[in-house]
């Protein structure tokens, strides 16, 4: 697990350093070589900056998510806007006419921490519930914060034009020591994910079991909304305050598509926060006037969309290989039996195309694709005009096939007392899910009264050449 | 705090006049409950008597508004290693992105410590675990895959893993299978052989005979407790099971509501 979290962390430094590092290519307008070559100092430490700052907000996020506690960012992030405002008012009435940047993020953290003591306030101390609580703490901290800022940008003296870049992110205002300083506090979160990594991880799963065995809770979580609180003060100058949310969900929740393992996921999510900040600022230095929060929150829902479709844990597009391949093989199991059993009932040699595709309700194609299947595996083959036939080798897995369903039907009557006209359709459902083990078990269950080649009888009637149904077979 | 003397000084659990409130309406009244060391102790009631508060009160999980809680003659915090909590199998999210080997081994954290890295000593504990439920070929596979009878036998691992002499399970029966249940009941038998002792919150009254040696009936107080032979009585469960004292019912609602009426 561990040994995961510091590989991501070094293919985050890696993604930061590469940037740094990065060659130009041709055909590029001079403008785009020069943030793409990186060649002024500045842009070099705010990207690295906002890579490390992506980094501990997916990894932060990771948790927050797993926690439920998400959301409380959103609340926490736009409670940070009165803080700013309040901190540069401050700022320029004791007659700092340049604001500093350690004081306007101290500010946002007083308030932001206060929004979210006001939310849990209100949980507990009225019925009101989370999503209450929390519209109400974010829309009133925000109204506050616009109107604070408003009384900010008509004071004489100060220059608050820069405050906006809060509310949308502006990674172009950055100056060196602002990405120091996020270098510093994202490193700092960082570290401190990877040392209470197992506890945030008991903390995330089981709050109740943790509490039994002494942790104390409230303390734990207290750090995780620290942590949210650091990566979200640190991230309002990249991001803003709007959009900062979107920095702690998406890449945790696109990380969850690829993987069922929390360290993967923790350190995955931390490299996709790393590449949409990256990305996300280079973009916003390319195209004038485009906020940078807004930049790295669509190159993040990106690489989510690619994430949900492809994630090799529970993407779309592999489950739906999955299935389209168990049908495929369910498909092929059903030809087997239905050719077996109309040899069996009719005792041609050669069953009629017609027959077989009375014998069940295939789903469109499904039968054709079957046949071919059979067909070219060598287990089925033409016999004339109309008509197929197994092979010496289709007939002995067709019985293979059929003595499994025939021993599922035979179990599910015996021990799950379901009747035997209702028994196919049972079996069917289940036999293409067991395992070799579940078989061997059920062989195991009914092998004395059924001993091994033999093909129990049916318990239901078969369908038979023609549409007419035989006899129960006893 | 000294107990009064009426308390047995071996018990392994001992409460003394306990009661327990959400939001000012008890849910447990002054329940006074000595647990025998090395039994199995079945505790059923009706939905709602308070079987899970009764255990998470004990693990000081949920506050008491009155009363003590002495386990192994300490006060809990002094003995957690010593006890083992099951929690209800519908307590977490079973689709968190962990295997079943990381579930058991967080059985082991309290000996591992704080930021400390799981040992290989630790994973080999919660093998073991595992394999006592006979969970073993499951360890890789990740929570979201188990049925729920394999869900309950991880919690259960997890437990063991610890290596308690108490345990605390809520519900380890409920929605499991057959050969789970059976598993369950032996392995509480072979922790029973070993001298330790469980409490187990318990809903089929059927088996409550056969598979335990003591048995607590609680709807809000305790209505008996007791070996099973002696308390499981047609009598005690009607006193259980037939409908809440319409009084105290009331009372707790009064209180509840904080308002009119009944004033504390």
């Amino acid at each position: 697990m561990r040994v995961g979290l510091v590989v991501a962390a070094v293919v985050v430094l890696a993604v930061c350093a590469s940037a740094g590092a990065a060659q130009a290519g041709g055909g590029f307008s001079a403008d785009v070589m020069r943030v793409i070559r990186l060649e002024d100092h500045n842009a070099r430490v705010v990207l690295l900056g906002t890579g490390l700052l992506g980094a501990a907000a997916g990894a932060v996020g990771a948790f927050a998510l797993l926690r439920r506690r998400a959301l409380m960012g959103d609340a926490l992030s736009h409670a940070t806007l009165p803080g700013v405002a309040l901190a540069f008012i401050v700022s320029v009435a004791w007659g700092h006419g340049e604001r500093s940047q350690g004081f306007l993020l101290l500010g946002a953290t007083v308030t932001g921490v206060l929004g979210v003591a006001t939310m849990h306030l209100l949980e507990r101390f009225t019925r009101l519930k989370e999503d209450a609580a929390m519209g109400i703490v974010l829309s009133v901290f925000y109204g506050a914060g616009v109107a604070l800022l408003g009384v900010a940008q008509r004071m004489p003296g100060g220059n608050a034009a820069g405050l906006e870049g809060f509310i949308y992110g502006k990674t172009a205002s950055m100056v060196s020591s602002d990405a120091v300083l996020i270098s510093a506090a994202a490193a700092v979160v960082t570290v401190a994910v990877l040392v209470f990594y197992k506890e945030m991880a008991l903390l995330s799963f089981d709050p109740g079991y943790a509490a039994a065995r002494g942790y104390p809770v409230s303390a734990l979580d207290a750090v995780m909304l620290g942590l949210v609180v650091a990566v979200t003060v640190i991230g309002l100058q990249a991001v803003g305050l709007i959009l900062m949310i979107a920095l702690l969900i998406i890449p945790a929740a696109a990380a969850r598509f690829w993987t069922n393992r929390l360290g993967v996921m923790v350190g995955l999510s931390a490299v996709m926060g790393a590449m949409a900040c990256v990305t996300g600022a280079v973009v916003s230095a390319l195209v004038e006037k485009m906020p940078s929060g807004a930049t790295i929150v669509l190159v993040a829902a990106g690489g989510f969309f690619v994430s949900l479709m492809f994630g090799t844990a529970r993407g779309v597009v592999p489950r739906f290989l999955e299935r389209r391949f168990l049908g495929q093989r369910e498909a092929r199991r059903h030809l087997l039996r239905a050719m077996a059993e109309l040899t069996e009932t009719a005792g041609t040699d050669g069953v009629a195309r017609r027959d077989l595709t009375r014998a069940r309700a295939w789903r469109q194609g499904e039968l054709r694709a079957a046949e071919g299947q059979l067909t070219g595996e060598g287990l089925m083959e033409i016999a004339r005009e109309g008509r197929v036939r197994l092979t010496a080798e289709g007939r002995l897995e067709a019985l293979r096939v059929v003595r499994e369903h025939r021993l599922w039907e035979l179990f599910l009557v015996r021990y799950a007392d379901i009747a035997p006209s209702h028994v196919d359709r049972d079996a069917d459902a289940i036999e293409h899910l067991i395992s070799p083990a579940m078989m061997a078990e059920l062989e195991r269950l009914l092998a004395a009264e059924q001993p091994a080649p033999a093909i129990p009888p049916s318990p239901h009637a078969l369908p038979a050449p023609g549409g007419t149904s035989t006899g129960r077979v006893p | 705090m000294h107990l009064p003397h009426e308390h047995n000084p071996d018990a392994v659990v001992s409460i003394h006049d306990m009661t327990v409130a959400y939001r000012r309406k008890p849910v447990l009244w002054d329940v006074d409950l000595d647990l025998p060391a090395g039994k199995l102790v079945g505790l059923i009631g009706p939905n709602g008597a308070g079987k899970s508060t009764l255990i998470k009160a004990a693990l000081d999980l949920v506050p008491r508004v009155s009363g003590e809680v002495r386990v192994f003659g300490q006060p809990y915090r002094k003995v957690r290693r010593r006890v083992a909590y099951v929690p209800q199998r519908e307590s977490v999210d079973w689709d968190f992105p962990v295997s079943v080997l990381d579930v058991v081994t967080m059985g082991r954290y309290g000996s591992i410590g704080w930021c400390m890295p799981v040992r290989r000593r630790d994973r080999d504990a919660a093998m073991v675990a595992l394999e006592q439920v006979g969970m073993a070929d499951y360890a890789r596979r990740q929570i979201s895959m188990l049925s729920g009878g394999q869900q309950q036998r991880t919690f259960l691992a997890r437990a063991l893993a610890q290596g308690a002499d108490l345990y605390l399970m809520d519900e380890p029966f409920a929605g499991v299978d057959a050969a789970t249940e059976r598993a369950i009941v032996e392995l509480l038998r072979a922790l029973r052989a070993e001298g330790k002792t469980a409490l187990v919150v318990h809903h089929d009254l059927q088996t409550v005979g056969e598979y335990f040696d003591h048995c607590v009936m609680l709807n809000m107080r305790v209505v008996a407790h007791g070996p099973t032979a002696e308390v499981f009585t047609p009598e005690n469960l009607h006193k259980t099971y037939g409908g809440r004292l319409t009084l105290l019912d009331e009372a707790a609602n009064r209180l509840g509501r904080g308002d009119r009426g009944v004033r504390r």
